[in-house]
C-alpha cells in the first residue's frame, strides 16, 4: 500500500512539471510575440535616428567601470565629460557601473545601435581586452577612444589612444607633503605592484626627498583595485605608526582620505578632488582634467577627423604641461611657502626644466637604477618598464 | 433521500481526484510570486515617482530594453546564461535541505580548471612558451571545448563537495563554509594568475594565457547568444527531472524533509549529501567554463563579476524549482540589461536596476510567509460522508 501511494506524488509532479513547461511555452510564445513587434519598433528607432540626423548633434558614449561619484577614477572621468555635454551640437550617452563582463559589449553595441553614438569613450583599463577589441572589429565605421596606451600594431585601426602621465602630479605633491610632515614619516596606501601605481609611489617620495632628503615612505598594498575594508585597515595602521601625510592610489580614495581626517592626520588624493570628503587634513593630488582631452576629441571628430586615416593621432599623452594633469586645490593645512614652492615646482614641469626621473636614482635596496646624467621625458617607453621601489620607500613589490 | 449521499460521494470522489493533482497548491505557488512581483513593481514606480520619472514611461522602457525586440532580447539572454547555472548551485541542495551560497567560488574554481585544461589540451602546457604558442595542437575545437567542460564541472563540483562533506561529517554550518570558500577560490585565482599561470605579456591585468581563437565557445548563428545558454537550459532541464522523476531525487527530497526519518528509512544521507553538492558546484562550474571559453578566453579577476551571487538570488526566486529559475534568470536578466537605458535614456541613477533588483528580492521572501495563509489556495474540508481520500500524507510530502 505504502508504495502505491508514494506512486502518486510523481504523478502530482507531472502536472506541475507539465503546467511549468507550458508556463515556459507560453513565455516563449511571449517572445516571439515581441520578435514580431521587433520590426515595428525597431522602425520607429530608425526614423527617429533619421530624424535626429537631421540636425546631425555629434553622439559620443560613454562608459565608467565605477560610479559617477566614486570620488575617483570615474567621477574624474564623468566630470569631464559634464564639461563637454554644454557644447552646442554634442549629445552624451553615459552608463555608470558597467562590470568588464560581456556587459561591457552589449552597452557600448546599444550606445552604437540604439544611440546611434559614432564614438566610444570605454573608460576602464579592463575593457580593452577583449571587449573593445571585439566591438571594434565588429564596427570598423565607429571610432573607439580607450584610455591607456595599450594599442598595438595589427589591433583594429578605429582604436585611438590618450592617456595623462600623473608622475609630475606626484611629483609636486610629494614636495608639498615633505613640507607638512611633522614626523617626517609618510604612507601610502595603493592598489596593486604594477607599473602606474610604483610610478606614482615613485615620484611621490622623490618629490618628498626633494625637499627634505631623510623622509620615508611606509607603503601597503591592499591588493586590489576596490577594498573598502582593507583601505581603512591599512590607514589606520599606517596612523598608528606615527604616519602623519598618506598618499593613495587606489580606484576611489574616498575610504582612505576620510579615515586619515578621522585619525586628524594629512592626506594627499588622487584622480579626482576629494577636498569636501576632508576640508582640514586635504593637502592637495594629483587630478586629471580629461575635460581637455574630450574637447580635443570633440573638435577633432566634428571637423571631420578619423583615427582611422589617422588624421586623429593613434596615441594623445601629456601631462601637467598640457594641462592634463592639475593638483587639487591647496587644503587649509599647505603653508604659503609650500604653495609658493608647489606653484615654481609646476612651472618648471611645465616649461621642461624640471624632469621628474633625473639620475641620480637609486632604488630601495641601494641599487643604482637610473645613473647620474641620465634624465627621461614622461614618453619614455624605458619608464613603463619600472618595478623597483625608489629610496626612501619601505615596502616591497612581492 | 439516499440519492443525495451517493451524488454527494461523487463529487467528494471528483473533488479527491482533482485534490490529487493538487491544483490549488499549484495555482498557490504561481500566483504568489507573480503577485510579488506586481507588488514590487508597484514599489519601484513609487521610487521612479520620488526620482522624478514617469513610472509608466520606466515601465514601458524596461520592458523594451529588456524584451521589446529580438535584438535587446538577446542581450537578455546573455546575460541570462551564466545565472541560470549559477542558481542550480543553490537550488538543487536546497531540496536536501542545505542553504549553499559558494556559487561564485564554485565559479571561479570552474574557470581555472577549464583554462588550464584548455591551454593544456591546445598548447601542452598551462604555461606555453612563445614557440608553444606558435603550434597549437591538432585535437579539433570539440575535444578542447568538451575536456575544458569536463574539468570546470569536476573543479567546480569537487569545490561545493567539499562543502557538503563538511557538512556531513564534521558538521560544519554549510552557508558559513560555502561563504567562506567563495574567497578562498578568488584568493586562490588571484594567487595564480599573478604568479603560477600568469601570461608575462599581460601588464594592465594580471591574467591567465589566452585560449586560441579557434578553442572559443562560438555564438549561436546569427544572434550574438553563445551556447553557454543552452547549458544551463539543459542542466536545469536535466537537473529538474533528476530531482522530481528519479529514486535518487525522491530520497534526496525525503532527506531534505526530515533527515532522521531519512536515516530510518536507510538512505544513505551522507552520499547523497556529497553527491548533491557535486552536482550543485558542477553547475556553477560549468558556467565559469562558459565564461571564460565564450567571453573572456582566459582567466583574471573579471571573472569575478557577480554572477554566484545573483544566481542565489535567482534560486530564492524560483522557490528551488530548476525549470522556474530559467524564468527567474531571463526575467532578471532583463532587469539587468535594462539598467543601461535607464541610465542612457531617463537619466536616472546607475543603481536604479539594483534598487529593482532588491525590491523584487525583498519583497518574494517576504511573500514566502504568506504561503498557506490565503483561504483560496487552502484544501477545502473533506464533505462529509465522504470515502477515504488519498492519504493525507501525499500531499505533504511537497516540493
Amino acid at each position: 500500500m505504502r508504495n502505491i501511494r508514494s506512486i502518486y506524488v510523481p504523478r502530482r509532479q507531472v502536472i506541475r512539471g507539465l503546467l511549468a513547461t507550458a508556463a515556459f511555452g507560453a513565455t516563449s510564445k511571449l517572445w516571439t510575440g515581441c520578435s514580431s513587434d521587433s520590426a515595428t519598433s525597431n522602425s520607429t528607432t530608425e526614423s527617429g535616428s533619421g530624424t535626429g540626423s537631421s540636425d546631425q548633434p555629434l553622439v559620443l558614449g560613454f562608459l565608467y567601470v565605477g560610479a559617477k561619484d566614486d570620488y575617483g577614477w570615474s567621477q574624474a572621468h564623468a566630470l569631464g565629460v559634464k564639461e563637454i555635454g554644454n557644447l552646442p551640437g554634442v549629445k552624451i550617452v553615459e552608463q555608470a557601473s558597467v562590470p568588464e563582463t560581456k556587459d561591457v559589449q552589449e552597452v557600448m553595441r546599444s550606445m552604437i545601435d540604439e544611440d546611434g553614438a559614432t564614438a566610444i569613450f570605454p573608460t576602464s583599463f579592463g575593457y580593452f581586452k577583449p571587449h573593445i577589441l571585439e566591438m571594434a572589429k565588429q564596427y570598423p565605421a565607429v571610432q573607439f577612444f580607450h584610455c591607456s596606451t595599450l594599442w598595438e600594431a595589427g589591433m583594429p585601426e578605429n582604436i585611438g589612444n590618450y592617456y595623462a602621465d600623473t608622475d609630475e602630479g606626484q611629483f609636486v605633491a610629494g614636495r608639498v607633503a615633505a613640507q607638512t610632515t611633522k614626523t617626517g614619516k609618510l604612507g601610502f596606501v595603493a592598489a596593486k605592484p604594477v607599473n602606474p601605481v610604483i610610478r606614482n609611489i615613485n615620484s611621490f617620495i622623490m618629490g618628498a626627498r626633494s625637499v627634505k632628503p631623510d623622509v620615508k615612505i611606509q607603503v601597503i598594498f591592499t591588493g586590489d583595485w576596490l577594498e573598502p575594508v582593507k583601505e581603512e585597515q591599512a590607514t589606520n595602521s599606517l596612523a598608528d605608526q606615527g604616519v602623519d601625510v598618506i598618499g593613495v592610489h587606489v580606484d576611489s580614495p574616498k575610504v582612505v582620505i576620510e579615515t586619515a581626517e578621522k585619525r586628524k592626520i594629512f592626506s594627499s588624493g588622487y584622480h579626482a578632488d576629494q577636498t569636501d570628503l576632508a576640508p582640514k587634513g586635504y593637502l592637495t593630488g594629483t587630478t586629471f582634467y580629461w575635460a581637455e582631452f574630450y574637447k580635443n576629441y570633440v573638435d577633432m571628430i566634428k571637423a571631420g577627423k578619423k583615427v582611422m586615416d589617422g588624421s586623429i593621432p593613434r596615441v594623445i599623452q601629456g601631462s601637467m604641461k598640457e594641462k592634463y594633469i592639475k593638483l587639487a586645490p591647496f587644503g587649509p593645512a599647505v603653508s604659503e611657502a609650500a604653495k609658493k614652492d608647489a606653484e615654481d615646482a609646476e612651472a618648471k614641469i611645465a616649461d621642461g626644466s624640471l624632469l621628474v626621473y633625473t639620475g641620480e636614482i637609486k632604488d630601495n635596496t641601494g641599487k643604482v637604477r637610473i645613473p647620474k646624467g641620465t634624465a627621461y621625458k614622461m614618453t619614455d617607453p624605458v619608464l613603463d618598464k619600472i618595478d623597483w621601489l625608489a629610496e626612501g620607500v619601505q615596502g616591497s613589490v612581492s | 433521500m439516499s440519492k443525495t449521499p451517493q451524488s454527494r460521494i461523487w463529487i467528494a470522489n471528483g473533488l479527491g481526484m482533482l485534490s490529487r493533482y493538487n491544483w490549488r497548491k499549484i495555482a498557490e505557488a504561481i500566483a504568489l510570486p507573480v503577485g510579488a512581483l506586481l507588488f514590487s513593481l508597484i514599489l519601484f514606480g513609487i521610487f521612479c515617482a520620488f526620482c522624478g520619472k514617469n513610472p509608466f514611461a520606466v515601465y514601458g522602457l524596461i520592458y523594451k530594453s529588456a524584451f521589446g525586440s529580438w535584438r535587446s532580447f538577446q542581450g537578455t539572454l546573455l546575460r541570462a546564461a551564466p545565472l541560470m547555472l549559477t542558481a542550480l548551485c543553490t537550488a538543487l541542495p536546497a531540496r536536501l535541505g542545505l542553504m549553499i551560497i559558494g556559487n561564485e567560488g564554485a565559479l571561479v574554481m570552474g574557470g581555472l580548471g577549464a583554462i588550464a585544461a584548455g591551454l593544456l589540451l591546445s598548447y601542452g602546457s598551462i604555461t606555453p612558451s612563445p614557440e608553444q604558442l606558435q603550434n597549437v595542437s591538432g585535437i579539433p575545437s570539440a575535444g578542447v571545448l568538451l575536456g575544458m567542460a569536463l574539468a570546470g564541472i569536476v573543479a567546480g563540483g569537487l569545490w561545493i563537495a567539499v562543502v557538503g562533506a563538511l557538512r556531513h561529517y564534521r558538521a560544519v554550518n554549510e552557508t558559513i563554509s560555502s561563504l567562506l570558500m567563495n574567497y578562498i577560490a578568488i584568493a586562490l585565482m588571484n594567487h595564480l594568475v599573478g604568479g603560477p599561470i600568469k601570461d608575462p605579456g599581460e601588464t594592465i591585468k594580471a591574467s591567465s594565457f589566452s585560449l586560441p581563437e579557434m578553442n572559443r565557445l562560438i555564438n549561436l548563428p546569427t544572434t550574438r547568444i553563445h551556447y553557454g545558454l543552452f547549458y544551463g537550459l539543459i542542466a536545469c532541464v536535466i537537473a529538474y527531472f533528476l530531482i522530481q522523476r528519479t529514486t535518487f531525487g525522491f530520497a534526496a527530497r525525503t532527506a531534505g524533509g526530515n533527515v532522521k526519518a531519512a536515516r530510518i528509512a536507510g538512505l544513505p544521507v551522507g552520499k547523497l549529501t556529497v553527491m548533491i553538492c557535486f552536482l550543485a558546484g558542477s553547475c556553477a562550474g560549468l558556467a565559469g567554463m562558459a565564461e571564460v571559453a565564450a567571453v573572456h578566453g582566459r582567466v583574471n579577476e573579471s571573472l569575478v563579476a557577480g554572477y554566484g551571487y545573483t544566481g542565489i538570488l535567482v534560486a530564492f526566486v524560483a522557490r528551488y524549482n530548476p525549470i522556474a529559475c530559467t524564468l527567474v534568470a531571463v526575467l532578471l536578466g532583463g532587469i539587468l540589461s535594462s539598467g543601461g537605458a535607464l541610465q542612457r535614456t531617463l537619466d536616472m541613477p546607475d543603481a536604479t536596476a539594483l534598487v529593482f533588483q532588491g525590491l523584487v528580492f525583498l519583497v518574494i521572501l517576504f511573500s514566502e510567509s504568506l504561503y498557506g495563509r490565503f483561504r483560496v489556495f487552502k484544501e477545502p474540508i473533506a464533505p462529509i460522508a465522504a470515502p477515504p481520500l488519498p492519504p493525507s500524507s501525499s500531499t505533504t510530502v511537497s516540493a
